[in-house]
């Protein structure tokens, strides 16, 4: 078994056998963030660019943590400090970057696609720390290898995720990786935030909350965007809070063993209570803990490979 | 002899539904327009300037697009009307209709005036301008179109921006009237389709864009509709781009409302799929549509409730669509592109060679009400030579246009026009590779 993608840009064209390799590779290295010297040379010399368009503490840090357990030198470029500011397209930056030959660049971007158009200016991997609406695949792997960490499986589990499904490039990433792995998938969330178009992915769609999280293993709860109200997605936070915040009235509708997993930042007693963020079945501080070694994994497996390897291996796919 | 001397064009087959023609003909052009039209080998004594064997070849009025964005005057960097002109006559059109969306706002007899002038120096292919419907494009106050009218002007739209206010469209329509000038619709309700990239369905939500559903479009048809049954003017549909739409424009046919429409290439050919990985070249607006609305528009343009095909040809720079999908500007070329994707409708029987005529020079120049549209004698010698069989690769860099966001490129096309001739005048002619250069320009 092995991971054969060039860059990770989503989960949707990533086939299962690769998602369990990366998994299993992730478990590999749970242990050295357990050390006491938490550092491997795996990749001493290698170069890894943190570019990052939008505001992000969490997926950042542990995308550098991650670079630097490994001993890869870092940069972090945000959008703050990046040519952008300068009215340079993201095109030209990614030129610049590859004339500096990076061995993998991390981005997150407030556009849906704009890895891809950066996967296509450069020759070292890219991997995609979420853009825009579309797919956040690292956040869906530390999700799905936490679910398998505490539930021994992630086939035939029932998985709801709840919340804001069409702007969540989580929703998306979650979706793909856990029907892949064989859990069956109900999404939640008033229609504004979850067209039917849905369930043409091979999921449930439900707007109802007790309805919907009703026999889950896992729930998934999902960041609500305080700027949604003003677009008329919903009334009022207080309003979405009393119809889809998950407290522990309403996770009674769940299995007694249910885990709950929240990709943060949560908002406290609006998508989900206190109680249940800080509550015995929640994850939330694992996934956190785990998303360094998925992160070293996906670094592992996409950034080791020399950079001659990876441009010898884009000719030979450009010539056939 | 002059320069501008009589051409006899031989042993081709002429496609003239005005006429009712659609048998081998042969066609002297002399002064400007069509001497005569007769059996095959009539001219063969004849004396003249130039003789065109267009053997294997169709003979059809030329093709008239009713709607392009030729970019100038303000953004001569995308196109300027002699590049734009250029396309077109590469493409087999002998006339254009040019939207008003320039900088400054085609809004006055003096703009108007300016293209025209261009156009002249080009002396490539006709150029009608379209004058803006509101100062500025703004979508509040009417522009003079009377002044325009005067200086040229065949149609008035704000393409580009709908006209949010139905109470101006309804002025617009009743105003039109009095000079006979349609008004051609940019159907979009802004609400709907705010800040969307491409056509709200699976596609959209598997790329995590925003989406323009089908209503943004046919909620303006249905209100334009109505206000064109209230005033009892004329109503153009541009880009039409959805199963609702169709059905609208039919139901209004039926009824006697005084409706035209359009549908481009782009739209019969591809579907939102094309999007695939962000492609900034199959971002335009009306977006690309699912697969259920490319097979209305095709079932339209076979019944005729689309009237006409046009290319919505929107030049833009690559810098302005290598970027984020989001940020990407919406629209294609689509001058040099349009023949052969429209034929591949008669390939498909969905068009006879006489309805694919119809939809690409008839009806644009009834819409339009200018020259064109038939060879019959006396008619302007507006012709494009068709060579339906010819094979060819769409290549970025030997398109006219200045600029190449095409999602065609690469493709393979079957037919183009070898000769395109304007008011008897030889404009485009494409050679031959085997004689070494592609093409050539007169």
């Amino acid at each position: 078994m092995s991971f054969t993608q060039r860059h990770l840009l989503g989960l949707e064209g990533v086939p299962a056998d690769e998602i369990v390799h990366v998994l299993d590779t992730a478990k590999s290295f749970v242990e050295i963030s357990e050390r006491d010297i938490k550092k491997v040379p795996t990749l001493r010399g290698k170069t890894v660019i943190n570019l990052f368009y939008e505001a992000s503490t969490r997926t950042r840090t542990s995308f550098e943590i991650a670079a630097k357990r490994l001993s890869a030198d870092t940069i972090n470029i945000t959008g703050s400090t990046s040519s952008a500011q300068k009215g340079e397209t993201l095109a030209d930056t990614a030129r610049n970057l590859e004339a500096m030959r990076p061995d993998a660049i991390v981005i997150r971007h407030p556009s849906s696609g704009a890895p891809h158009l950066l996967a296509r200016a450069v020759s070292s991997p890219v991997i995609n720390a979420g853009d825009g609406a579309h797919e956040h695949p690292t956040q869906a792997l530390l999700d799905l290898f936490t679910i398998r960490e505490k539930k021994g499986r992630v086939a035939g589990l029932e998985v709801a995720i709840v919340g804001d499904i069409l702007h969540s490039r989580v929703a998306r990433s979650n979706l793909y990786g856990l029907t892949k792995l064989g859990a069956c998938v109900r999404l939640v969330g008033p229609p504004t935030l979850l067209p039917d178009e849905f369930e043409s992915f091979g999921v449930a769609v439900h707007h109802d909350l007790r309805r919907g999280i009703a026999g889950a293993d896992v729930v998934m709860v999902l960041r609500i965007q305080r700027e949604r109200q003003g677009a008329n997605f919903f009334p009022s936070l207080e309003e979405y809070s009393r119809l889809f915040g998950l407290d522990r009235a309403a996770l009674a509708a769940a299995k007694p063993d249910v885990v709950i997993l929240h990709p943060g930042p949560i908002n406290r007693g609006i998508e989900i209570s206190s109680e249940v963020a800080d509550g015995p079945y929640s994850l939330i501080l694992e996934q956190v803990t785990n998303g360094v070694a998925v992160r070293m994994a996906l670094l592992y497996l996409l950034a080791a490979r020399g950079r001659s390897d990876a441009e010898r291996e884009a000719e030979e796919r450009e010539a056939s | 002899m002059t320069k501008d001397g009589a051409i006899a064009i031989e042993g081709g087959r002429l496609i003239d539904p005005a006429a009712a023609i659609d048998a081998p003909r042969d066609l002297l052009l002399e002064e400007g327009v069509v001497r005569a039209v007769e059996a095959p080998g009539t001219f063969r004594s004849t004396e003249v300037a130039r003789r065109i064997d267009a053997r294997g070849c169709w003979l059809v009025p030329g093709l008239i697009d009713l709607h392009v964005h030729l970019r100038e005057p303000g953004y001569e960097y995308k196109e300027t009307v002699a590049t734009g002109t250029a396309a077109a006559v590469a493409g087999g059109f002998t006339a254009v209709a040019c939207m008003a969306n320039t900088n400054p706002v085609n809004d006055s007899a003096a703009v108007t005036r300016f293209i025209l002038e261009r156009a002249a120096e080009a002396r490539l292919a006709r150029v009608y301008p379209i004058g803006a419907l509101s100062q500025g494009l703004r979508g509040e106050r009417l522009a003079e179109i009377g002044e325009m009218r005067a200086a040229g002007i065949v149609a008035v739209s704000d393409d580009g921006n709908p006209v949010a206010d139905a109470g101006l469209m309804r002025h617009a329509l009743e105003y039109c009237a009095m000079f006979g000038v349609p008004v051609v619709d940019h159907a979009e309700d802004p609400g709907l389709a705010a800040g969307g990239a491409m056509h709200e369905g699976r596609t959209s939500i598997r790329l995590g864009l925003k989406g323009i559903p089908a209503a943004a479009e046919e909620a303006m048809v249905s209100r334009d509709l109505l206000l064109a049954e209230l005033t009892g003017g004329r109503l153009h549909i541009a880009h039409a781009s959805t199963r609702g739409t169709v059905a609208l424009v039919r139901a209004a046919k039926a009824r006697g409302v005084r409706v035209t429409a359009e549908a481009t290439p782009h739209h019969f050919t591809l579907t939102d799929e094309a999007v695939a990985e962000y492609d900034g070249n199959a971002k335009m607006n009306p977006p690309l549509r699912a697969a259920e609305d490319r097979e209305a528009l095709r079932q339209a343009l076979a019944d005729g409730a689309i009237d006409a095909i046009a290319t919505d040809h929107a030049p833009h720079h690559r810098d302005e669509k290598d970027v984020e999908f989001d940020n990407a500007a919406f629209g294609i070329v689509g001058l040099e592109t349009a023949l052969p994707l429209s034929l591949r409708l008669v390939e498909e029987l969905v068009l006879s060679p006489a309805d694919w005529v119809r939809r690409t020079s008839v009806a644009p120049a009834e819409i339009l009400g200018v020259a064109g549209g038939t060879l019959r004698a006396g008619a302007a010698a507006d012709v494009t030579v068709v060579n339906p069989e010819i094979e060819w690769r769409v290549n970025a860099a030997e398109l006219r246009s200045k600029s190449k966001n095409s999602p065609f490129l690469g493709w393979t096309m079957r037919g183009r026009a070898i000769y395109t001739i304007v008011g008897g005048r030889v404009v485009f002619e494409h050679l031959a590779p085997a004689a070494g250069a592609s093409q050539s320009e007169r």
